[in-house]
């Protein structure tokens, strides 16, 4: 019984810290891309701006919550509770340091696989319940892009796993400790120079990520010019907030997989800076990551859903599956096993 | 007596029963805080100014049963993949020919769904 409120407040000292950043990051997006664009972005409310999410939340949560004639009102205010629930689901298992994890199990990299993969649910149950044209067609198209970009995730999984021979996502980190995957050169023996074996699965994994999350250029489920809002269009209130805040606390927990996968996750960038923290590297990774989330948003013009559904198929896919084999080849015929 | 893989996995419960009543509260607090007040122009469905003149849901474009039904095809596979990942070098060379031939087998079947277009979007 004790275990169990420890646990629970453990729970808690994770979600809070993950809320927070959910909310500077929406923030930090506003005033980056007002950078970028030669604005100020918000800067009005609290000293440089930094109560607006604050501002934000209390607003929406005083809004009243419109529920469409037509829809169906269980699915609809459970779709973004659910989708804001497996948001949150995932870091039950996330190592921000060396033992700081609440729950080590052995097949970390599997829950997250599948908790990101049940996203999609949120989403689908939002466009049908919501009984409008435009959540229902956004929805669609969200879920197809969802779906397309999880095999080339997935099988960028795999490379990885091939590497390191664990599933456990300590282990996946410990094994970088003689380079992260993403530049580490995987070198025979013998050979005098080595491969970067894994840094095509690591450009892979991020352009997934951005599809996977539905941001910028593939954020075509909610193409403002052609569907509205895409799936949320018929929600407010608070309803309206969870779905917002699931997004882009799922952006964080990419972020997070795209460290742990190919950054090093904890671990430092050199052993003369080992003093600082792991958990301080691992968030620093995590916001340059995001950095780069929200770079690309500024940067390039929106996919079309043809051009979207073309690479994730014809490119990523096949591109990733070729991968899988040469990394399995190349480790069990070349390198021999990991560590 | 909780055996060892229930201990192992009791975190997550309490996390995800954290994580439900988290979103759980967030969602209900806006009923309890934020006057409630429908007129039928609020809760008619959004079309550009319209009147909804028909049901939402109503037939589409079948590539997106397609889109799912390759998925479904594809996440097993991955699903497959994962368990030989790790144990690549126990099973030696054997298990990477076997793992060769499956995926040469939806290799085909990926071919044949290409050529057949499938995978077009226009």
């Amino acid at each position: 019984m004790v275990q169990i409120v420890v646990y629970a407040l453990l729970a808690v000292a994770i979600i809070i810290p993950v809320l927070v950043g959910v909310a500077y990051l929406t923030y930090a997006e506003r005033r980056v891309l007002a950078a970028m664009q030669m604005r100020k972005g918000p800067n009005v409310v609290g000293p440089f701006g930094l109560l607006q999410p604050i501002a934000d939340g209390v607003k929406l949560l005083g809004k009243e919550t419109i529920i469409p004639a037509g829809a169906d009102m269980v699915l609809f205010i459970g779709a973004p509770i659910l989708t804001f629930f497996l948001a949150l689901s995932a870091w039950a298992v996330i190592p921000f340091d060396a033992k700081l994890v609440l729950a080590d199990i052995n097949v970390g990299i599997l829950y997250l696989f599948a908790i990101s993969s049940l996203g999609v649910y949120g989403i689908i149950i939002a466009g049908w319940a919501s009984n409008s044209k435009y959540s229902f067609l956004g929805s669609l198209r969200s879920a197809a892009q969802m779906v397309s970009y999880e095999v080339s995730i997935g099988l960028v999984m795999i490379t990885v796993l091939l590497c390191v021979g664990s599933l456990n996502l300590g282990k996946i980190i410990e094994a970088q400790r003689e380079g992260w995957f993403v530049f580490r050169l995987f070198a025979p023996d013998g050979w005098a120079v080595g491969v970067p074996l894994l840094f095509p699965m690591a450009v892979v994994f991020f352009i997934s990520a951005l599809a996977e999350t539905n941001r910028h250029p593939f954020d075509l489920p909610e193409g403002e010019s052609e569907l509205v809002g895409g799936f949320n269009t018929e929600y407010s209130s608070m309803s309206f907030a969870l779905f917002f805040l699931g997004e882009y606390a799922n952006m964080i927990l990419l972020s997070a997989m795209t460290s742990i996968l190919f950054l090093g996750g904890w671990l430092p960038p050199h052993d003369s800076v080992a003093f600082v923290p792991g958990f301080i590297w691992f968030a620093l990774k995590i916001a340059a990551v995001l950095f780069v989330f929200l770079w690309v948003r500024a940067a390039l013009p929106r996919y079309r859903y043809d051009q979207l559904m073309r690479i994730g198929w014809k490119f990523f896919l096949p591109v990733s599956l070729v991968w899988v084999v040469v990394v399995a080849a190349w480790q069990l015929f070349l390198m021999g096993p990991p560590a | 007596m909780l055996s060892d893989i229930a201990v192992q996995y009791l975190p997550i419960l309490v996390f995800l029963a954290v994580a439900l009543g988290v979103a759980l509260a967030a969602s209900g607090l806006s009923f309890v805080l934020a006057k409630q007040k429908p007129d039928p122009e609020k809760v008619s469905a959004y079309e550009c100014g319209f009147e909804a003149f028909s049901d939402a849901r109503r037939r589409f474009d079948v590539r997106f049963y397609l889109v799912a039904i390759l998925f479904i095809i594809f996440d097993l596979e991955v699903a497959f993949l994962f368990p030989w990942s790790v144990s690549l070098f126990e099973g030696g060379v054997a298990a990477f020919w076997s793992v060769m031939i499956f995926l040469g087998v939806l290799t085909i079947g990926f071919i044949y769904e290409w050529k057949k277009g499938a995978l077009e979007w226009e």
